[in-house]
């Protein structure tokens, strides 16, 4: 993807793209919708299995893939829907990385709280 | 110049050889009186592999227009016909395709818009979409919708233009009526138009771009703005390519057809055939010593407000003649007159005695005992110096 | 046939994500998921035409795009018209050579169900009687989300929506949802399709058997709005799983005529099941609506018995 700044918005008449055609694919990156998140999916990396059930699930393409596998968040962009949480079909042995608790290799916690990357 | 060859052709089938000569990328239409037989011709040249256009026999004129929207944003050259209730069945696509800046070029072939249902010809349809963002080009003979169609054309795809063209021709009075028309080679029209090129296109892949983005309040004023000024800039590049097209063809074609206005006393103004009736009726009445004249704006979107003021602002006395209401506009007057009188203010011309008559509506014949009693009600105006009745009638019984 | 297809995510998620981060859909909506699913189980190049609604205003806010491919919108009822004559184009501009005659490209139109039940009805059908080579989807997810929550035909009986609104005498919708899925087929197209996201597998099988089939091909994907459905933004996949499993929104198939369910639950749910998960249905759940739940799980058996009768019928 090409690396973006935020548009303008103050453009006078004479310069906005006739017909209002956008030119920039995936310009859509500039705007940050990690700030409508309540809560923050996080991930435990060494327990995950790399099933890839939460990148296809994700609503925003908000997991980003390095090397083939899924490494935590885009939490610029990540909503806090809660899908890949719900949708992960792994139990975890040990406790989370970044929760302490069993259950699921991702787990929602608190915006507010510390945690994730 | 080149010569054109002359066949005996109703304005319908001219505006299809002239679509046939174009041979177009996408046609998208469907069939509705007095439009069809530019449909029926075109289909025919498609069945006969006599152009490549790939044809798009639709389930409506709105899907016609939508297609066509379609098919321009993805790069190629586009045309379409219609009239009366299909061009208002496509209004929304209308609006679409001229705020795209997509040059789509669509004949109408004018009709009387419902209700009640009628299938005769006035301007209630193209008039309509007089503020939709499309220029608008009105032809007087089937001779003038052949070559309108090919100026479109060129006009449209103008890269500084890139707006939607409505070419108009009268329903059944040319668009049914058969005359002597002139018809440029083949490739001296594929020369004239040449190739289009589009500056962005949904197939080229390689580059993607969205069309038709959601705009917010931050842009759409701007977008408006902008599309305002394209085609109120256009005139000047439109009288290129008439006076290129004129030069071609031998054929006259300026945004103003004027008649004997240098010193015309009365005068009257009115689009598309009735110019002819017009024009006629006056030739008989400069025999007898009157100084009669007619304006006839072949382009009226942009509107060429200048040169009608010009051309008439001289008159003792103005009558407009309007082949459609403007409903609840004042005393029920027509759009040109609105745009005439609208245009003499902002001149400065405010004592022109200039009156409106309603005519034709429906189809209703227009004779030249009418066209004269027009003049004669003007010399009676300017004689006693009292307007009287702004908006009047022709042909309607009272 | 395309009859062994596997879809394994380790081959697609190197794959360019076209529909980019920062569209402003609402968190869990379902709408975005399937359109990832669909654009991953694309191969090559595809230009889309999306209808007015929640997919084109919140992926598409100029100057800016979510759309890594090319898109156009034009408006409400005419996606499927849009593309046709986007396919039409294609046709024309390859044979007078201005595109390479191996250069494939697909052509993708997408509304929501109220473009696709009702304002585009006759538009889809236009397209699909031309025959032109293209996929119309129906992202339904059951009501006019975009203005707020009215019902559509696709609103099922019974929902809670803000033009069919729970009143003293009027239990919420009272009408049927359209069976639009049956019309489409019935077109006698190559492939029509009934899918949900949470069968991934199965949804995105779909989109490649649709992309190759020899001809129109329409997909009818549930598609969860946690706002109209009053439902947590993090159970879109348990819904649409739910609706399989109730048979309320069977994964069915009719491949050049011949109807295959793809998925038949072990246990057939109740469909109340479905139904007491989202607000948009609570008021069923009153002693007095009783009869309506009965009707409804009337209705979800009847079809549901067509829809194995129609396939044993091959």
């Amino acid at each position: 993807m090409k690396e973006y700044t935020a548009p303008r918005l103050d453009r006078p008449w004479s310069e906005v793209n006739p017909g209002g055609i956008v030119l920039d694919p995936g310009i859509s990156v500039t705007y940050i919708t990690g700030t409508w998140r309540t809560m923050r999916p996080v991930r435990d990396q060494a327990q995950c299995t790399q099933c890839l059930i939460c990148w296809i699930m994700c609503p925003d393409a908000a997991i980003p893939i390095v090397d083939g596998k899924v490494d935590s968040f885009d939490y610029d962009h990540c909503k806090g829907c809660g899908i890949c949480a719900e949708q992960c079909p792994v139990n975890i042995k040990k406790p989370h990385s970044v929760t302490g608790e069993l259950g699921k290799v991702i787990q929602m916690v608190p915006e507010s709280s510390e945690g994730g990357e | 110049m080149v010569e054109s060859k002359f066949l005996p052709l109703d304005g319908a089938t001219a505006v299809s050889q002239a679509m046939r000569q174009i041979n177009p990328d996408v046609v998208a239409a469907y069939p509705i009186t007095p439009q069809t037989a530019v449909v029926q011709n075109f289909s025919q040249y498609v069945a006969d592999g006599i152009v490549n256009t790939e044809f798009i026999p639709v389930e409506s004129e709105h899907a016609a227009m939508s297609a066509c929207v379609g098919s321009s944003a993805a790069g190629a050259r586009v045309m379409t016909a219609t009239a009366a209730n299909g061009l208002a069945l496509m209004w929304e696509m209308l609006y679409i395709a001229a705020g795209m800046r997509l040059p789509i070029v669509l004949t109408v072939v004018n009709r009387a818009l419902s209700s009640p249902l009628n299938i005769h010809c006035d301007h209630s349809d193209a008039m309509g979409a007089r503020d939709s963002g499309w220029i608008q080009i009105y032809a007087e003979t089937g001779q003038e919708a052949y070559d309108n169609t090919l100026q479109a054309m060129r006009i449209a795809e103008h890269p500084d233009i890139l707006t939607p063209v409505m070419s108009c021709q009268d329903g059944f009075i040319t668009g049914h009526g058969v005359e002597r028309v002139g018809i440029l080679p083949d490739e001296v029209v594929k020369q004239f138009v040449g190739e289009y090129k589009p500056r962005y296109a949904l197939l080229n892949t390689d580059e993607p771009v969205t069309f038709g983005a959601w705009d917010f309040t931050d842009y759409y004023f701007e977008h408006k703005r902008q599309q305002s000024e394209v085609i109120n800039s256009a005139l000047p590049i439109i009288e290129d390519v008439f006076s290129e097209y004129t030069k071609l063809s031998g054929r006259p074609q300026p945004v103003l057809d004027t008649w004997e206005m240098d010193d015309a006393e009365y005068c009257i103004v009115v689009l598309s055939s009735t110019g002819g009736t017009s024009r006629a009726v006056a030739r008989g009445l400069r025999a007898q010593g009157v100084k009669v004249g007619i304006v006839k704006p072949r382009l009226y979107r942009p509107f060429p407000a200048k040169y009608i003021v010009e051309a008439i602002k001289g008159c003792k006395a103005v009558a407009v003649l309007d082949r459609a209401i403007s409903f609840g506009a004042p005393a029920g007057q027509g759009p040109l007159f609105t745009d005439i009188t609208a245009a003499l203010y902002n001149e400065g011309i405010t004592g022109l005695n200039i009156v409106d008559y309603i005519f034709g509506l429906g189809g209703r014949d227009i004779l030249p005992d009418q066209i004269t009693s027009v003049f004669t009600d003007l010399q009676q105006i300017a004689n006693e110096g009292q307007r009287g009745a702004m908006v009047r009638y022709l042909g309607l019984r009272e | 046939m395309t009859d062994r297809i596997r879809i394994n995510l380790k081959d697609i998620v190197n794959n360019e994500e076209r529909l980019a981060p920062g569209h402003r859909l609402c968190g869990g909506c379902g709408e975005p998921t399937i359109m990832r699913m669909i654009l991953h189980a694309i191969e090559g190049p595809v230009v889309i035409s999306t209808a007015t609604g929640c997919l084109e205003v919140s992926t598409t806010v100029y100057p800016t795009t979510a759309w890594q491919v090319p898109w156009i919108h034009s408006a409400f009822e005419n996606s499927a018209t849009t593309i046709s004559g986007v396919e039409a184009a294609y046709k024309a501009l390859k044979r007078s050579g201005k595109i390479p005659a191996d250069k494939e490209i697909k052509f993708l139109a997408v509304g929501g169900d109220g473009a696709s039940y009702d304002i585009g009805f006759q538009w889809i059908s236009g397209a699909l009687e031309r025959g032109h080579k293209l996929v119309y989807v129906c992202l339904n997810n059951e009501a006019y989300m975009n203005t707020g929550i009215q019902r559509s035909g696709a609103t099922p009986k019974g929902a809670n929506t803000t033009t069919s609104p729970v009143g003293d005498v009027i239990p919420g919708k009272t009408q049927w949802r359209k069976p639009f899925t049956r019309i489409m087929a019935a077109h006698d197209i190559p492939y029509v399709a009934q899918a949900a996201p949470h069968n991934y597998r199965d949804l995105m099988t779909k989109v490649k058997k649709a992309f190759a089939a020899d001809g129109p091909a329409v997909l009818n994907i549930l598609a969860p709005c946690p706002r109209g459905w009053r439902t947590e933004s993090d159970q879109t996949m348990v819904l649409t799983k739910l609706a399989a499993d109730t048979c309320y929104w069977p994964l069915y198939e009719v491949d050049h005529g011949k109807t295959v369910v793809n998925y038949k639950p072990r246990e057939k749910k109740p469909v109340a099941d479905w139904l007491k998960v989202q607000g948009r249905f609570r008021h069923l759940f009153r002693p007095a609506y009783a009869s309506i739940l009965e009707e409804i799980q009337a209705r979800i058996d009847q079809e549901w018995e067509r829809l194995l009768k129609e396939e044993a019928a091959g």
